[in-house]
């Protein structure tokens, strides 16, 4: 690890950054460990020309390095855009090395309005559909530099030359010369056109996009030597625990600051807003210290009253007030005329806890910041390094130029470590001693001090005329955590005259959060078990019924029918089992599934025995990792469709480890989950949260048929199914 | 105080206070940060290192009960070549964000050292303290199925 002074050294400016890119060898890297100024045995010197592709570091040994922009967290997307860019380039994949980017939004971030160079965040499914276009692109410039060298060397035109895997050819008098050989010489050309996409590859020469290549991460997380930012340590690092308020809000009052400095390994007590920090020796001593501590937290915080149980009756009260104007989200038509002269109304109710995001790794970071305050280095697992970045600056008063961010792989994110809230409290400890801080949240803080997934009350009502025909749909939605509780409300995929669609939103002083999926578990929940309840009411098959709404829906009827066909929809249910069907839209990708459940009526307990889903992503960069993210959001929506609340009383959160916010174990994991991916040539969509929201619907929809009862409010605990299936 | 015991065959001394545990003081005090901290209280299995071949939770495991006794981390599994579970669970792509993944081996390992050819229900049964949020448990299985069904 390098010393302070020339960590503040490696500091990168876009200046800098400009100055030094205009070289094939990419003058400025970062690795998960270590932070320099890049200047490899081997690679390729700077030369004078102007800024060419940022992406991609060619070494003499033919080492190809391709920079990942985006967070690690389990989902893939690491191998898949370094296979975006390997594609178009004709990088021979055995030749790529992937490193993290810089933290450098202006050039690394996602494609926002068209182009690269919107914010460094990975939430939303965004990644591989937010950099598809630009990496390809990026690549065919790496391409071109290529290209370009081989024909000044050959003194041939350009044209005359193609590629093959990591060389370039001169069909005519059969030469070849391999990328790492162009590295010697290669020169910058002064200016990179833009390769227009007629010259990108065409769909069937791909060798890398479409083929299932082994991830770049696993081996290291298979040993052991995968670094987490849990995992960094820096030289003088100390150890930091924080006590939060327990109740949003609530300021603290050290009531016994004396004893607690009496113990051992404590280096100091640091107040925060929102706690008592403490810097230790050890992090298992500052646990101790904070164990001792006694502190008075003040009254009267917004949250302070907050009982999530009793919440539900407001939200169902503001539900249900006709005179309530919310957010409308979509209002197509009068539903409110198409309900009043309805001869059929179905008016049903849906609700959901809120839920926390249990990633495996706790939150926590570490932070250096430079004895005279004045530079920051940083090492974070964050899905949002650009807003972790400038939140240390802000932070400290410094400009941020002066925070090196290195990122480090995820233990988990889903959405929590789209939030710096655990990075700049690890900056306030750091500034305050002006030594390297790693700040630690144990499970306890990080489900106690969690952001979660908010409350829902829906009220759906649908209408029919007297020939059978749906000609209105009302979904109202109330809860905590504003923005949160939108995404997923429009069905846009079933045809539906007259519908209304609006969210009721109050501020109860809690912390909320993206969850994966953000609002799509719990409304494609209510969405989907509400038309099977009407479809149950029509008389009618919940397969033919999605058809009949379908109409019109081409590409979604055939993820519907191929979740259908491999489910064998229609076919006897195994004895004691029944089946369940869902559709979703998340992040562009269309999505069905099929669960197969049984009861045990005595304890109430569900089981999923198999899934099955089907998903239209469009064009599907890595198939395989594509499948493991559908198994794994399969698994996680089983959990949080089965087992996880979250409640609040007083404003507290009433849980706080594994042992009372169980996830799913491996015991009740499906006995099998089968993945169908449908070929497409649409542009890549979003897969990461892509089955999650299958799963309510689906569990509640074979709940309704093995019972004839619905299952109204997730999580579907023991205790909820046992009420059901009294009512 | 000060405890020696051997870590991955190496005979080891460290320092530390009488009630520290066992994960803290490989990763902090020795730097080997392979097994990790989920739970702090035996309920998740990100933790499990071998203590002369038995799967423990390091976190629950205090120091004092470690001295003269041999403990295997995830960093001690492989030779020359990978543990073949380790291969296996490359193989079957098992990992996503990989957090939990030492904890996995470790107890998979202990598991088929008992039992070469554990049955589904049996290897479920073994496994099943350790958790998976990323929900990758059925490539878990498969892995160790891969292993077991190759001997």
């Amino acid at each position: 690890m390098k010393n302070q002074k020339d960590n503040t050294q490696a500091q990168i400016s876009r200046r800098q950054f400009l100055a030094t890119a205009g070289t094939i060898t990419f003058a400025v890297a970062t690795g998960v460990f270590t932070a320099r100024l890049f200047e490899e045995e081997g690679g390729v010197a700077p030369s004078d020309g102007s800024p060419i592709t940022a992406w991609v570091r060619l070494d003499k040994s033919g080492r190809i390095t391709v920079f990942n922009p985006a967070a690690e967290m389990g989902q893939g997307s690491m191998t898949a855009l370094a296979a975006i860019i390997a594609e178009e380039m004709d990088a021979d994949w055995a030749d790529v090395h992937i490193e993290f980017s810089p933290i450098e939004p202006d050039i690394y971030g996602l494609q926002w309005g068209g182009k690269l160079g919107g914010p460094m965040i990975t939430v939303g499914s965004r990644t591989v559909r937010g950099y598809y276009r630009g990496l390809r692109h990026a690549g065919a410039q790496a391409r071109y530099v290529l290209l370009y060298n081989a024909a000044e060397k050959w003194g041939v035109p350009q044209p005359e030359l193609t590629t093959e895997p990591s060389a370039v050819i001169h069909p005519a008098s059969g030469r070849r010369m391999s990328y790492g050989e162009i590295a010697a010489f290669a020169k910058a050309p002064a200016d990179i056109p833009d390769i227009p996409e007629a010259q990108w590859k065409k769909p069937e020469q791909f060798r890398l996009i479409g083929h299932s290549l082994p991830r770049f991460d696993i081996p290291a997380k298979v040993d052991g030597s995968a670094m987490y930012s849990i995992d960094i340590q820096v030289p003088g690092m100390v150890y930091a625990a924080i006590s939060r308020s327990p109740v949003n809000g609530a300021k603290p009052e050290l009531l016994n600051e004396r004893d607690v400095r009496e113990t051992e390994g404590l280096i100091d007590i640091v107040r925060l807003d929102h706690g008592i920090g403490l810097l230790a020796e050890t992090f298992e001593q500052a646990l101790k210290a904070r164990k001792n501590l006694q502190i008075r937290w003040s009254e009267g915080a917004k949250a302070q009253s907050y009982d999530s149980q009793e919440a539900f009756e407001r939200y169902r009260e503001m539900a249900h007030d006709e005179k309530a104007k919310g957010d409308v989200a979509a209002s197509e038509g009068d539903a409110a005329r198409a309900l009043q002269s309805a001869v059929k109304i179905y008016d049903l109710e849906y609700r959901n806890d809120f839920a926390y995001h249990a990633q495996m790794e706790p939150l926590n970071a570490v932070v250096s910041v430079a004895p005279d305050g004045k530079s920051a280095e940083a090492w974070v697992g964050s899905q949002a390094p650009d807003t972790a970045r400038r939140a240390i600056a802000e932070t400290l008063g410094i400009d941020f130029s002066q925070v090196k961010l290195h990122p480090c792989y995820l233990g988990g994110g889903f959405g929590r470590r789209s939030m710096a809230d655990y990075v700049e409290e690890a900056a306030i400890l750091s500034n305050h001693i002006r030594r390297p801080v790693k700040l630690v949240w144990t499970r306890e803080d990080d489900v106690q001090y969690g952001a979660f997934r908010p409350i829902f009350f829906h009220r759906l009502r649908a209408g029919f005329d007297k020939e059978g025909k749906l000609t209105a749909w009302n979904h109202i939605i109330a809860g905590t955590g504003g923005g949160l509780l939108d995404s997923g409300a429009r069905p846009q995929y079933y045809t539906l005259p007259n519908l209304h669609i609006e969210v009721r939103a109050v501020d109860e002083g809690v912390r909320t959060k993206h969850w994966r999926a953000v609002a799509h578990g719990p409304n494609k929940f209510a969405i989907e078990a509400f038309i099977d309840e009407i479809a149950a009411g029509q008389g009618a098959d919940p397969l033919e019924f999605r058809r009949w709404l379908m109409k019109g829906h081409p590409r979604e009827l055939r993820v519907l029918e191929e979740a259908a066909r491999m489910a064998n929809w229609g076919s006897p249910e195994r004895e004691g089992r029944a089946r369940g069907l869902a559709f979703i839209e998340r992040s562009g990708a269309y999505a069905a599934g099929v669960a197969e459940i049984s009861l045990d009526r005595d304890s109430g307990q569900i089981r999923v025995h198999r899934v099955w889903a089907a998903l239209d992503a469009g064009v599907v960069v890595q198939p395989d990792n594509a499948i493991a993210q559908m198994e794994g959001g399969i698994v996680m929506g089983i959990s949080s469709v089965l087992l996880e609340s979250i409640t609040f009383r007083n404003g507290k959160v009433q849980q706080s480890n594994f042992h009372d916010y169980p996830i799913l174990r491996m015991a009740d994991a499906p006995e099998s989950i089968d993945i169908s991916l449908i070929p497409s040539q649409e542009p890549p969509a979003g897969i990461g949260e892509a089955s999650l929201p299958l799963m309510g619907g689906a569990i509640a929809n074979a709940f309704l048929k093995l019972t004839g009862k619905p299952l109204r409010h997730m999580p579907f605990t023991p205790e909820r199914v046992l009420a059901a299936l009294e009512g | 105080m000060k405890t020696s015991f051997k870590l991955n065959g190496k005979p080891v001394q460290v320092e530390t206070a009488p009630d520290a545990t066992l994960l803290w003081t490989l990763r902090d005090a020795l730097q080997m940060t392979g097994a990790k901290y989920g739970c702090g209280a035996s309920l998740c299995g990100a933790c499990t290192v071998h203590l002369d071949g038995m799967p423990v939770r390091a976190c629950m495991t205090p120091i004092s009960m470690v001295a003269g006794r041999s403990v295997t981390t995830i960093e001690g599994l492989a030779g020359e070549e990978l543990h073949p579970l380790q291969q296996a669970w490359i193989d079957e792509q098992a990992p996503q964000c990989g957090y939990c993944q030492p904890g996995q081996i470790m107890q998979a390992v202990a598991l088929l050292r008992d039992n070469p050819r554990p049955s589904r229900e049996q290897i479920i049964a073994y496994m099943n303290g350790v958790l998976c949020r990323c929900g990758a448990y059925l490539r878990i299985i498969k892995a160790i199925e891969r292993v077991s069904q190759s001997r």
